[in-house]
């Protein structure tokens, strides 16, 4: 992370003439009140009409645009207005004032909010304490669930941290780097439903008389096996073949972050290591893998997130059938379907708990950064 | 490198690219598998492996049989092959490399002697995209000669919601954030280390906890089903991100710039727009890629807000409902699975540079 800099204030421009000020607060008024109107009526607008779906969205783009612009234009002209003192100390908040209303409202006061309804029954009607979380713990679906999301956690970062070490590491010694990296993360472009699609063509089962479609089955028949439904038998290992997909679109990730990481560890300490005989395995992991430490732990989290949150994958796998629901899952179910909102509250807040130490660990980085 | 020592380095190259070829593969066939399926017609789809468009040597019947007479739970000699029903159902080997073979049930069927014969030009065609993109009905005849119409899928509206979504949801809070990470980095304000710290500290919460309370805010407000609501709420989300990508990259300008201006009396506005739009231009490209990719990909937030309103859907909704409701349509579901994935790789591929550099901004680490 970068070191926060030092701060600074310019100086306000002053409009020399003071008499123009009650002109100028009057025109800023005016421009006020005009933008007020237009932005409500644009809100309006794009809520309740049925234009063309680009016309809607450049509408849109102009709407936020302006609202913005509206916005910075006013809080200008009355800071110019000000006294000085008062200027300096109100100009930053007009900086950050958008983006904290947002992340307030999207992010911090939500998180609050599922808090409380967590602690109240399914309609929200009355207050029943640890009630949600109790059931979260013991239901035996629920068990299953979390069993599931550590298979997710655990083999998922393994898979994906080994894969992209061994990719990295093989593209820096090897002539075609480019290409190599370019295939491995390519799936980062395609969306998990995409990616969900192209595996299930690949897991695609047919009768034992037919010829089999999906190249899973159709190789495991050539070498004269029976054609498996992989997504649905063998429990709870039929997990695997999913998290397989995320492995598959997570390595790239891992892959570009270790490439970075290992470009920059010293040529010096390599070339001396060999010098002394040491062959490339073990340059690979005496010299370069402790070298990297960090940013194996900074893939191994990033890749944890995803897996706890993950979602797209499993609904259009499975649907969260054959024993292969995840937390996820879980909440929109609970949520969604059974119109249980304090239980699927309840389990969005474990999703919340389960992530919280690598935010106490970012926020640790961060203080770290700032001394 | 140096020729004193070709001889110890010529084997790892090979074992290197070997694995790294091994590797690519596994990448890159599942999608390629996807891709020459969708234009394969559905017949092909549903009865052969993708596989098979590439030449190979293929069973071709060259002459068909009645069956023999005589007692068929005995050995029977017919045309070259002596076996049981079972060893003929199976295909017998008789020389010049053809086969003989029981082709139906025992009492009914027929004999056909067959010879391996190389396949073919593949069919391909356009019909899949037709049929996913437009919606029109498209008729089959079945082995009976009984005709059947089925219905494609109407992609081409989810197209133009997937497009409708992500522009506005990317242009929002990149302008917010650029403006909120200059503050973090070069305004000073009481409480400014606490709100960066809260920004940080969300930049993992799980969304899915935002989605109850918005929602019902949503649905009080009206908005539900709209594309408004998709775009505050992937804004956002998407803010905290954009913040720290931003404010890492502004805060490392180099201080003689910004003070400079300020003696040439620049206000903050000024500075802004003149000194740091355009100096951060690759970070917010950096970030656009990110969030266009983040969106237009989305599932979750897509489902909850817009939710049942068809006119509204976007791709990877529609696309999960046609996994969902007919899942053994391989045809309408290759075709659709790569019009989803055409816009994201075609940026992905030209603004990769900035993709890549975004992402190791962007990771969090010390």
């Amino acid at each position: 992370m970068a070191v926060i800099q030092e701060p600074f204030s310019p100086i306000q421009p002053r409009d020399a003439a003071r008499g123009a000020a009650w002109l100028q607060l009057s025109i800023t008024l005016v421009v006020l009140v005009v933008g007020c109107w237009a932005f409500v009526e644009g809100f309006l607008f794009l809520r309740d009409s049925s234009t063309p779906k680009l016309v809607g969205a450049a509408v849109a783009v102009v709407w936020a645009g302006g609202t913005l612009a509206l916005f910075f234009f006013v809080a200008s002209r009355i800071i110019e207005l000000m006294p000085l003192r008062w200027a300096v100390r109100l100009q930053p908040f007009i900086f950050i004032g958008p983006a904290i209303v947002m992340v307030v409202y999207f992010l911090a006061a939500p998180a609050v909010r599922t808090l409380i309804a967590s602690l109240f029954n399914r309609d929200g009607s009355a207050f029943i304490g640890l009630g949600n979380y109790v059931t979260v713990f013991t239901d035996p679906a629920m068990l299953v669930t979390f069993r599931n999301n550590l298979m997710w956690l655990v083999f998922g970062a393994t898979f994906t941290v080994i894969l992209g070490l061994a990719v990295a590491a093989l593209a820096d010694r090897s002539r075609f780097e480019k290409l190599a990296k370019s295939i491995v993360f390519m799936p980062m472009a395609i969306s998990l439903v995409g990616a969900g699609v192209i595996w299930k063509f690949v897991y695609a089962v047919r009768d034992v008389s037919d010829s089999q479609i999906g190249l899973l089955n159709a190789i495991v028949v050539a070498f004269g096996g029976q054609p498996q439904a992989w997504i649905a038998q063998l429990q709870p290992w039929n997990n695997l073949f999913l998290i397989v997909i995320v492995v598959w679109a997570q390595t790239g990730f891992a892959m570009v972050l270790f490439s970075a990481a290992l470009k920059g560890v010293s040529g010096e300490m390599i070339e001396a290591a060999r010098v002394d005989g040491a062959g490339e395995l073990r340059i690979f992991f005496q010299i370069m893998l402790p070298a990297i430490k960090g940013t194996v732990i900074t893939v191994a989290a990033t890749v944890i997130i995803f897996t706890l949150k993950i979602f797209d994958v499993v609904i259009v796998m499975t649907g969260g059938q054959y024993g292969t629901d995840v937390i996820a899952t879980q909440f929109y179910n609970q949520y969604f379907s059974n119109r249980n909102f304090g239980l699927g509250s309840a389990i969005a807040i474990v999703l919340l708990v389960a992530v919280a130490p690598i935010i106490v660990y970012n926020l640790r980085q961060l203080r770290r950064s700032e001394r | 490198m140096t020729t004193s020592e070709p001889v110890r380095n010529r084997l790892p190259d090979l074992i290197v690219n070997g694995t790294l070829l091994v590797i690519c593969l596994l990448w890159l066939v599942p999608t390629f598998g996807l891709f020459v399926s969708s234009f394969r017609t559905r017949d092909d789809v549903l009865t052969s492996g993708w596989w098979t468009v590439f030449p190979h040597r293929e069973w071709a019947t060259i002459s068909t049989l009645p069956l023999p007479n005589g007692d068929h739970n005995q050995t029977m000699t017919v045309a070259g092959a002596t076996g049981t029903f079972e060893q003929f159902r199976d295909g017998i080997a008789t020389p010049g490399n053809k086969r003989v073979v029981w082709v139906g049930n025992k009492r009914a069927g027929r004999i056909e002697v067959q010879d391996q014969e190389w396949t073919g030009v593949p069919k391909f065609t356009l019909e899949n995209y037709f049929d996913v993109l437009t919606g029109k009905e498209y008729q089959l005849t079945d082995i009976n000669g009984v005709k059947h119409t089925y219905k494609g899928d109407d992609l081409s509206g989810a197209l133009f919601n997937s497009l409708a979504v992500t522009i506005p949801a990317v242009v929002i809070p990149v302008v917010i954030a650029a403006f909120a990470a200059y503050g973090f980095a070069w305004m000073s304000f009481p409480g400014r280390k606490f709100l960066f710290a809260v920004v940080v500290a969300l930049l993992v919460v799980p969304l899915q906890l935002a989605l109850v309370p918005v929602l019902s805010d949503y649905v009080r407000l009206k908005l539900n089903g709209t594309y408004l609501a998709v775009w505050l709420a992937h804004a956002g989300f998407g803010i905290p991100l954009a913040i720290y990508l931003l404010y890492n990259f502004i805060s490392a300008l180099p201080r003689d710039i910004m003070e400079s201006a300020v003696v040439d009396g620049a206000s903050h506005f000024t500075i802004f727009f003149r000194l740091i739009i355009p100096l951060a231009a690759p970070a917010l490209a950096s970030y656009a890629i990110f969030q266009f990719l983040w969106v237009w990909n989305d599932y979750l937030v897509a489902l909850i807000f817009i939710g049942s309103q068809p006119g509204v859907q976007v791709l990877t909704m529609r696309l999960a409902e046609i996994v969902g409701s007919r899942g053994d349509d391989w045809h309408l579901l290759t075709a659709g699975a790569f019009i989803s994935m055409i816009l994201p790789l075609a940026v992905f591929f030209t603004l990769q540079r900035y993709f890549v550099r975004g992402l190791l901004a962007g990771s969090v680490k010390s």
